[in-house]
């Protein structure tokens, strides 16, 4: 019988040995196509019967305003920014992640701690340390990381409309004009997503294939993790 | 687990000088905080103040979590982390770099004594807080619990939610809960003073015994500091419980 484990010490006053669900991670960098994929495995998941549940960042009740407001006029610091982010994540581990799990949910999160440590590393942050803050977050089922290069994405976020500020780095920023900018970001994330993903052990799928094709493939692999780790409720 | 990770290997690198007071509530940090103020700027050296939880952007996110009731012993420490790293980007380092002399009431050590109090791992908290500068002094307000509840517990008995500790189930009575949370804080003051070498003073002194000795240890670190253009400064301070 397996039972969810957390990086570190865990979460305070929160025990993990009644967790039944499962913790199923999306990761990749901005535009990559994360929320088409999400929502394809959620409704593949419910006609196979599964309670899913479904989180992404800044959709904390406690930190989402704020996190807003502080991204609207660019003055927070920028490690005050990684620790303001890691509120967030925490206020959602707590309140819906942890909740979810305990009533055997299929718990699907938009990214994890991994972007989030990918986005303070390019930002300065010391890989240790942050990865240290977030220790207390719990191992996944599963991370699913959809790769794409810098170059193959620009069309994709285009279509999509102009290049956002804080996708694009701006913040730092990181060349001479948006899209200079954009490339730079973008190339820096997704290295230290790679880095990431030997690290944690990520499951890597092309997010340049057809989309039928990739969605197919992560569907099916989700559906096949899924035994049941302790007796689940009643359904 | 943290090793090489955590506050306090770095010792501050800035020209400036950064003194910090702790201590529970009602230890009188923040009156002898005040008055060094003054000296400081009587004598006319670029003092700077910064108080613990005084973020614009952040207090609106604590406020509301505490208001509502939605911070966790997690989030708690995270949301302080969050205020406290973007007082040392702003305001500390940069006045730091000045040459000013910081003054700050309450420091990291605050929320390593909070926090694990409220069972947060101690090693976490520390390296959570390895960002921060080490101040070139720091010092421990020590009194008798019974003192300090006394001196809070008498004249303001109306307790918030999270000051009193009530998040923790101690007891359903806030002046209860209060007492044995102050009491955890004080335990775990005890270890970070031995752990970090602050220095401790005598807080059932005579307020004005207990400054001749503040400026006593302050004064050998008076060498090289920015001048206030000012002159001898207006007082700003205000003194006020975090």
């Amino acid at each position: 019988m397996r039972q969810f484990e957390s990086y570190g010490q865990g979460v305070p006053g929160t025990s993990l040995d009644d967790l039944s669900g499962w913790l199923i991670v999306v990761e990749g960098t901005d535009g990559v196509g994360r929320t088409t994929h999400v929502n394809r495995l959620r409704k593949h998941l419910e006609r196979l019967g599964y309670a899913v549940a479904e989180t992404g960042f800044t959709r904390s009740d406690l930190a989402s305003r704020g996190i807003r407001r502080a991204k609207q006029g660019n003055t927070l610091g920028s490690n005050a920014f990684n620790l303001f982010y890691a509120t967030d994540f925490a206020d959602r581990l707590e309140q819906q992640i942890v909740p979810a799990l305990r009533s055997g949910f299929v718990m699907i999160t938009d990214r994890y701690i991994y972007s989030l440590i990918a986005r303070a590393i390019v930002r300065g942050a010391d890989p240790d340390w942050i990865k240290q803050v977030y220790s207390f977050a719990l191992k996944p089922d599963a991370v699913f990381y959809l790769r794409i290069t810098a170059d193959e994405l620009v069309p994709r976020v285009l279509a999509d409309g102009p290049f956002d500020y804080w996708e694009s780095g701006m913040d730092m920023p990181m060349g001479e004009d948006l899209y200079d900018s954009f490339i730079n970001y973008q190339s820096r994330i997704i290295h230290e997503l790679d880095g990431l993903a030997r690290d944690y052990g990520f499951h890597t799928l092309d997010a340049t294939r057809e989309v039928d094709d990739l969605g197919e493939e992560l569907c099916a692999r989700v559906a096949g993790l899924l035994t049941r780790k302790v007796a689940g409720p009643v359904a | 687990m943290s090793l090489g990770h955590d506050y306090g290997r770095q010792p501050n690198p800035y020209p400036g000088k950064l003194v910090i007071v702790e201590g529970i509530d009602g230890s009188g940090k923040s009156t002898q905080l005040g008055l060094l103020a003054q000296w400081l700027r009587g004598e006319g050296h670029l003092v700077i103040f910064s108080e613990w939880n005084s973020s614009p952007i952040v207090r609106a996110t604590t406020s509301r979590g505490k208001r509502r009731q939605l911070l966790t012993p997690l989030t708690f420490s995270l949301i302080h982390a969050t205020d406290f790293s973007d007082r040392v980007e702003r305001d500390i380092v940069p006045a730091l770099k000045a040459g000013a002399i910081v003054l700050a009431d309450r420091y990291v050590y605050t929320a390593f004594a909070r926090d694990a109090a409220r069972g947060v791992d101690r090693d976490w908290v520390r390296s959570l807080y390895r960002f921060a500068v080490v101040p070139t002094l720091a010092v421990y307000y020590r009194v008798p619990l019974e003192v300090a509840l006394h001196r809070i517990l008498s004249g303001r008995p109306k307790l918030k939610w999270y000051e009193a500790g009530m998040d923790l189930g101690l007891s359903p009575d806030p002046m209860e809960s209060y007492r044995l949370f102050q009491a955890r804080i004080q335990q775990e003051y005890e270890r970070i003073v031995a752990e970090y070498g602050l220095a401790s003073m005598d807080a059932t002194q005579p307020v004005e015994i207990q400054q001749r000795a503040l400026r006593d240890l302050v004064r050998p670190h008076l060498t090289g500091i920015a001048r206030d253009p000012r002159g001898d400064a207006p007082e700003i301070h205000e003194g006020r419980r975090a």
